[in-house]
């Protein structure tokens, strides 16, 4: 099939036109969580409208369950009434439930790639900005808010613009001690938090296929900070290794017909991108953002921008700068922390908690007096993977304390929050003002390993100085 | 029964500064809300408890059309936040560029999000300053933002605009109006199985 592999699914699940360039499009996969669904449910039951299809939709909670490490105690009422409200309305409605109470919980983003859910020439979508992630497998996967988690349950179809597709090429191999979290920063910052509007994003080159499937989803995971609603990732062999034997992957002779259909959804070599742009993995170092847009960012190695010289964006850099206290010219490197957390959809997969542990066996690092270091698995999951291979006491031994899954201190809806002024060095994926729980608050978002490092020192380091590898 | 959005009709309420996510609209905290009643009452809620915010300014109460920078709204896909304007009265917004899942929701809720280029929103704004009690006429067939003295055109994707003025914006109905095409469409894509 000639074409992008975002145009040739799209068009597979075109239900109509509904206007010019509003498609009604089937959703192979819908994921719910406790956030943005109760409204929904509650105009279901007001319109005595059921589930049109129980059997594609799939629930967790995550952003208000406590990471406390007893699922059955909740940081507040409000937060215990969600997750309560999710589970009602999960078995209420006969949909698939990823159960606290059975341990099978997480971030959607990281238990359904677990479960074989994400598979590739997907629609799937989802209450939650980050749905991005799942594009990794080469799916077309978005956000919604909650009218459209609505339009969803009650008709398997909603009403979406199609995008055009911004193919970004990376080339070469990524520097040691460099990772995906710094290719998709270093891509937000050179195109901007806005550069991706309107577009989807194909993500390609050696460093992206040279990828594992964990990284990828980093990558598209980010896609939505650089303005893209959805990135995506071609389907190949390594696509493919991921899928095999996982829960809802098809078996036997069915695998192999659902392997030859997926990666027949890549991008064929004559399609018509609306934009490419090339980066070289040379040219990317670990990267810290500085202020308060994901765009805001440099190398760990160089100093502070000068907003006055910064063009047309200058009052926007100097306003984040002044909420960060940064100054012109400083070195992001030194900027002491309260806080550091590893973990969310972006970074809280396995091999990132692996890298990690890597990190500070090769370094023998413990987490400075005076920081709080939160480890946090993205689902329940990657924490017993964790325990299995000894690294909970790994990192208890360094100073980590590491807690039950969830989205916990990247969004701040449950207690794992900033307090006042305390500065976070988070592997998250947005340093918005006020976003992890404090209106003061301040975020410098960077890989796991740097944050890792950060722990360590107690302020922000180049990772790569502490083994000697920069 | 869908209602039609032609015009909208209002004083203007000038919010100054780029790239303000939807965190900034709605804390994360009232996010853990099972309703969106009342929602309207934390619009903002850091950014006005730490100083003067145009949502407190008397002299914008009751404006109905919100005038923002560049990619206003952009960040995390919580409805919360459009709502939150509905609620407060927020009928539609004028600005340079949306966070496309924000623009997306509004329009769900019938909100209309109308780009013009940086220099009419900076002089919308300052009009909106200069005479805060002049109401804004906003066309959305002719495309045409209209004030005291000024006509300023703003872009509105033509397929968005064609919902808002024949009510398909409001989705459900419409999505349900097909329901054969819809199972037809689900017999063609792979089962979702647990195998």
């Amino acid at each position: 099939m000639i074409g992008t592999l975002y145009e040739k699914v799209f068009d597979a699940h075109v239900v109509r036109e509904i206007a010019e360039n509003q498609f009604q499009l089937a959703v192979d996969v819908h994921l719910v969580n406790e956030v943005s669904s109760p409204q929904a449910f509650e105009e279901l039951l007001r319109r005595g409208l059921p589930v049109a299809h129980p059997e594609r939709t799939f629930a967790s909670a995550d952003h208000s369950i406590s990471t406390g490490g007893d699922v059955t105690l909740f940081d507040d009422a409000m937060c215990e009434a969600q997750v309560d409200m999710l589970g009602k309305n999960a078995l209420d409605n006969r949909l698939t439930y990823f159960d606290p109470m059975q341990g099978l919980h997480g971030i959607l983003h990281v238990v359904a790639p677990e479960n074989g859910l994400t598979q590739p020439g997907m629609v799937i979508a989802c209450g939650d900005s980050h749905t991005s992630t799942h594009g990794a497998f080469g799916a077309i996967a978005f956000g919604i808010g909650t009218s459209q988690v609505r339009d969803v349950l009650a008709s398997q179809t909603l009403i979406v613009d199609k995008l055009r597709v911004r193919r970004i090429i990376v080339e070469g191999t990524l520097a040691p001690g460099v990772f995906a979290k710094d290719v998709a920063l270093h891509v937000i910052h050179w195109l901007g938090a806005k550069g991706g509007l309107g577009f989807a994003y194909e993500f390609g080159g050696d460093a992206v296929s040279a990828m594992s499937m964990e990284e990828r989803m980093t990558l598209c995971n980010m896609a939505v900070e650089g303005g893209a609603r959805c990135g995506y990732v071609n389907p190949d062999a390594i696509t493919l290794d991921y899928l095999r034997g996982r829960a809802f992957a098809p078996k036997g002779a069915e695998w192999d017909e659902a392997a030859t259909r997926w990666l027949s959804w890549a991008s064929s070599p004559d399609a018509m991108w609306d934009d490419e742009v090339i980066f070289r993995a040379d040219d990317i170092a670990p990267i810290v953002t500085w202020g308060t847009s994901p765009d805001q960012s440099v190398p760990v190695g160089a100093p502070l921008p000068d907003p006055g010289v910064a063009g047309g964006d200058a009052e926007d850099l100097r306003d984040a700068m002044i909420f960060m206290g940064g100054e012109p010219g400083r070195p992001v490197v030194g900027t002491p922390i309260d806080l550091a957390f590893i973990g969310s959809c972006t970074n809280g997969r396995l091999s990132d908690l692996e890298a990690v542990a890597n990190f500070l066996r090769r370094t023998g690092g413990c987490v400075k007096e005076g920081v709080r270091a939160l480890i946090v698995p993205g689902s329940r999951e990657v924490r017993e993977a964790v325990i299995a291979q000894n690294l909970d006491q790994l990192f208890a031994e360094r100073g980590f304390e590491l807690r039950d899954a969830g989205c916990s201190l990247c969004c701040g809806m449950n207690a794992d929050r900033l307090v006042g002024r305390q500065v976070c060095a988070s592997s998250s994926n947005r340093n918005f003002r006020g976003r992890q729980g404090s209106p003061e608050g301040r975020t410098y978002l960077m890989s796991p390993v740097m944050v890792a490092a950060a722990a360590i020192e107690g302020k922000i380091i180049d990772a790569r100085a502490l083994e000697n590898l920069a | 029964m869908s209602i039609l959005i032609e015009r909208v009709s209002g004083r203007g309420l000038p919010l100054a500064g780029n790239d303000i996510d939807t965190d900034q609209i709605i804390e994360s905290r009232y996010l853990r809300m099972t309703t969106f009643e009342g929602i309207e009452a934390h619009l903002f809620e850091s950014l006005r408890q730490a100083s003067t915010h145009p949502f407190d300014d008397s002299r914008f109460a009751g404006a109905s059309v919100l005038i923002v920078g560049r990619n206003f709204g952009c960040g995390s896909s919580r409805e919360h936040a459009p709502q939150a304007l509905y609620r407060y009265g927020i009928r539609a917004i004028v600005g340079e560029s949306f966070g496309e899942i924000f623009a997306g929701n509004c329009l769900a809720i019938g909100i209309p999000c109308l780009s013009l280029t940086s220099q009419n929103c900076r002089m919308l704004m300052n009009i909106c300053l200069a005479h805060p009690e002049r109401p804004f006429d906003i066309d959305i067939r002719d495309g045409i933002i209209c004030t005291y003295t000024q006509r300023f055109e703003f872009d509105l994707p033509p397929g968005r605009r064609e919902r808002l003025l024949n009510g398909s914006w409001d989705a459900l109905q419409v999505l349900l109006s097909e329901k054969t095409l819809i199972e037809e469409k689900l017999m063609y894509l792979p089962q979702v199985l647990r195998r």
